[in-house]
């Protein structure tokens, strides 16, 4: 028993399409935290310049790294929920086609 | 007040505990709640999982002695998430079964990997536990009023009960009441200390009465250090690398430890809090430590925005709290320490003040010297590195991704603990520069900072805020329990050994395991006292992103990867990272060694053992066929 899942996964068509889209994000994300690293290590004092509203650019890249990291994560679901309605829309239709020709 | 919360709050984790043990009764149910977690709930609980004591206590306390680079343990911690959400959540879901050893071994059946799996999840739980447990006798010694090594006992008894009771669904609901309350009484925390404001002489609350340190006009001849006023008298000087001249005075009978300023040959010495060991026990600020005598709690602003002796009252925005420190003339007065041996033989470690600029405080540099040296910059690059990439290889928290029904539903959890945790987050900053700048840091241990801050608002918040923080340290402490007692019970004795037990068995060495590793994180939670927590978390990370990473990254992502490349890896990574750690600088410090000697210069072990642990996959997946999984 042991061996096997704790749940049951279903085969999801949607899996190639959110693995790539997924990687995209992250390497999205990854240049913008890396940026954040290297603007701390190659330039520090302009990290001290204010940009908004009295705070400077190292309180707001590091605000804007936590609020992206989250609105990438909401775009990413809304895009996968999406691919997955439109092959599970796909799916019945097919089951919809099959059951009409053997009617 | 503070205690009758505490116990009820504990005692209701533990009833929760108790009923929810009969939902345990198989394997599913032990290791992965059955699988029939809610996304939201286990989102909330993946919070409650990450937000450990590290989080809580340690950023909270970095902030509030280093300002920004504090921060940065935030930043890094919450992008790990982007790793762990858009890379590894579904993939492994789809893989897994309970725990990480299966995962990476779904597709080979390789003893190796199960065997180097299991270790890799019991030496990360194990790194990570010690920073909770020391966390947990931190707390409760200020709360109970009981040693340290009590407090740490006590955390493992009701940990073990909680986890032998009903394992990851008893786990699951505890992180998520901890998750829910932790954020939402920060928030009040937050709220509360922007509407106070900012006082130039703050006084925790009305309660303690604002000390004034004192300085002294000095004179310097040749190395000698002479003091103006004849009431005072100069009884010894010491020199201390990488601290001023530490000068002790006598006035009246009483002797005390005075720091060296000299501000362009203006010499200026300023008074010290000092704990000498002596022969008779230890004495604080020149007499014999008591309940009465104890170190000051320390931190204040010099100036706000130029200005002395003066107060904001309510500040109108969140962000106008961050642009008041933020101001080049804000000034905030520090603290840092020093250790030494004084004239009689006797241990000293005096907290001298430094007074900083706003502008300094709020950008990285005063822990991390992103302005040092190449090897300093690079041990900054490390931490970063090890931080971004540890999350998603963290046992505690890949377990939880099998406690939901579908891939789906770990997706969705995953962008719940994102929201959740970067709110969090972004709380941390006003709460540990609220800590810096409201005189209530004990200079000895900056892990308490949130909780006295909280005390300066009253003790039903103090209480309220210990007894969370006192769950956060349980709830994590179980998860981390959860997935060793995995690796031992499941891995080591199901997979790898082929002990034939049935269900019910399989449970019953789950919850002996249990009992074995918490005794192992009581022991060691009592040997790591005083050692800084979140330091020992980013550890954890760096172990777990070496060990882990890569061999799930690759599994993901690489098909010419085999069996062997797996089992190399984490073997390489694990025993990489743990050998630069034990020879870095901060472990030769903690060795009574001098730093200096060790001969690994960096503290961060990430970016060497990290890409080593790649490579290690690569090449060793190049020269080992890839067999299909019913031969191996």
């Amino acid at each position: 028993m042991l061996h096997e899942p704790a749940t049951p996964a279903a085969k999801d068509p949607a899996g190639p399409y959110k693995m790539r889209l997924g990687i995209l994000m992250f390497v999205l994300y990854s240049l913008f935290y890396a940026a954040f690293v290297a603007i701390n290590l190659l330039s520090p004092p302009t990290m001290a310049t204010i940009v908004f509203a009295g705070l400077n650019l190292a309180t707001v890249y590091g605000f804007t790294l936590i609020i992206v990291a989250l609105l990438e994560a909401l775009l990413y679901n809304a895009m996968c929920l999406k691919k997955e309605a439109e092959y599970a829309q796909a799916d019945k239709a097919a089951g919809a086609g099959s059951a009409s020709t053997k009617a | 007040m503070a205690i009758i919360v505490f116990l009820l709050f504990v005692v209701f984790v533990v009833g929760l505990s108790l009923y929810l043990g009969n939902k345990a009764k198989t394997a599913s149910g032990y290791y992965a709640a059955g699988g029939k977690i809610h996304w939201g709930v286990n989102g909330i609980a993946f919070a409650g999982d990450y937000l450990s004591a590290a989080s809580f206590l340690g950023i909270c306390g970095l902030i509030a002695t280093a300002g920004y680079d504090g921060f940065l343990y935030s930043i890094g911690y919450l992008a790990g998430w982007i790793v762990a959400l858009f890379v590894v959540a579904e993939p492994l879901k789809r893989l897994g079964k309970y725990t990480f050893t299966d995962a990476v071994d779904a597709n080979y059946n390789s003893r190796g990997i199960k065997l180097f799996a299991a270790i890799s999840t019991l030496v990360v739980s194990i790194c990570y536990l010690i920073p909770q447990m020391v966390g947990a006798g931190v707390l409760v010694e200020p709360l109970l009023g009981i040693p340290h090594a009590w407090g740490v006992v006590m955390v493992g008894a009701i940990v073990i009960t909680i986890v032998a009771t009903a394992g990851m669904a008893s786990t699951t609901y505890v992180q998520f009441l901890k998750g829910g309350l932790l954020i939402i009484f920060s928030a009040i925390l937050v709220g509360a200390v922007v509407l106070r404001g900012f006082t130039t002489q703050p006084d925790q609350g009305g309660t303690v009465p604002f000390y004034k340190y004192s300085e002294l006009a000095a004179a310097k001849s040749g190395d000698s250090i002479s003091v103006s006023d004849p009431a005072w008298r100069v009884v010894e000087q010491k020199t201390v690398k990488g601290a001023p001249v530490m000068v002790k005075l006598a006035r009246d009978g009483k002797e005390s430890w005075w720091s060296v300023a000299d501000n362009a040959g203006v010499i200026t010495l300023k008074e010290n809090q000092s704990v000498v060991t002596r022969k008779d026990g230890p004495w604080i600020n020149g007499a014999p430590a008591s309940p009465t005598n104890q170190l000051r709690q320390v931190g204040n602003l010099e100036k706000i925005k130029g200005q002395s002796d003066v107060s904001t009252g309510s500040l109108p925005s969140p962000l106008e709290f961050l642009s008041v420190i933020t101001d080049k003339d804000t000034a905030v007065r520090t603290w840092k320490t020093a250790n030494f041996t004084d004239g009689n033989g006797d241990k000293v470690t005096a907290y001298y003040p430094e007074v900083v600029s706003g502008d300094r405080i709020m950008r990285p540099g005063l822990k991390f010297k992103v302005e040092g040296t190449p090897l300093e910059r690079l041990d900054f690059l490390s931490l970063m590195l090890a931080l971004f990439l540890g999350t998603a290889a963290l046992p505690h928290i890949l377990i939880r991704y099998y406690t939901v029904p579908n891939s789906a539903s770990a997706r969705k959890s995953t962008i719940v603990a994102i929201a959740a945790i970067g709110a969090f987050y972004i709380l941390t900053l006003y709460m540990g520069l609220g800590a810096m700048t409201s005189g209530v840091i004990n200079p000895a241990d900056s892990n308490m900072s949130a909780p006295l801050l909280a005390r300066s608002f009253g003790e039903l918040l103090f209480a309220v805020i210990s007894a969370i923080a006192f769950a956060t340290i349980l709830g994590t402490v179980s998860g981390l329990i959860v997935a060793a007692s995995g690796a031992i019970a499941h891995d080591l004795f199901d997979r790898f050994f082929k002990i034939k037990m049935d269900d019910r068995q399989k449970v019953n060495a789950g919850k002996i395991s249990a009992f074995v590793i918490g005794g192992i994180a009581i022991v060691l939670g009592i040997l790591f006292k005083g050692i800084n927590v979140t330091f020992l978390v980013g550890l954890a990370f760096a172990v777990a992103a070496s060990a882990n990473l890569p061999a799930i990254l690759m599994l993901l992502f690489w098909k010419r990867t085999t069996a062997k490349g797996i089992a190399a890896s984490i073997i390489v990574g694990i025993v990489s990272s743990l050998g630069l750690i034990a020879f870095s600088p901060e472990l030769y410090t903690l060795y009574g060694l001098n730093p200096l000697d060790a001969p690994i210069p960096l503290n961060n072990p990430g970016i060497i053992s990290i890409p080593l642990s790649f490579v290690t996959l690569i090449v060793v997946s190049l020269l080992t066929p890839k067999r299909a999984l019913a031969m191996a």
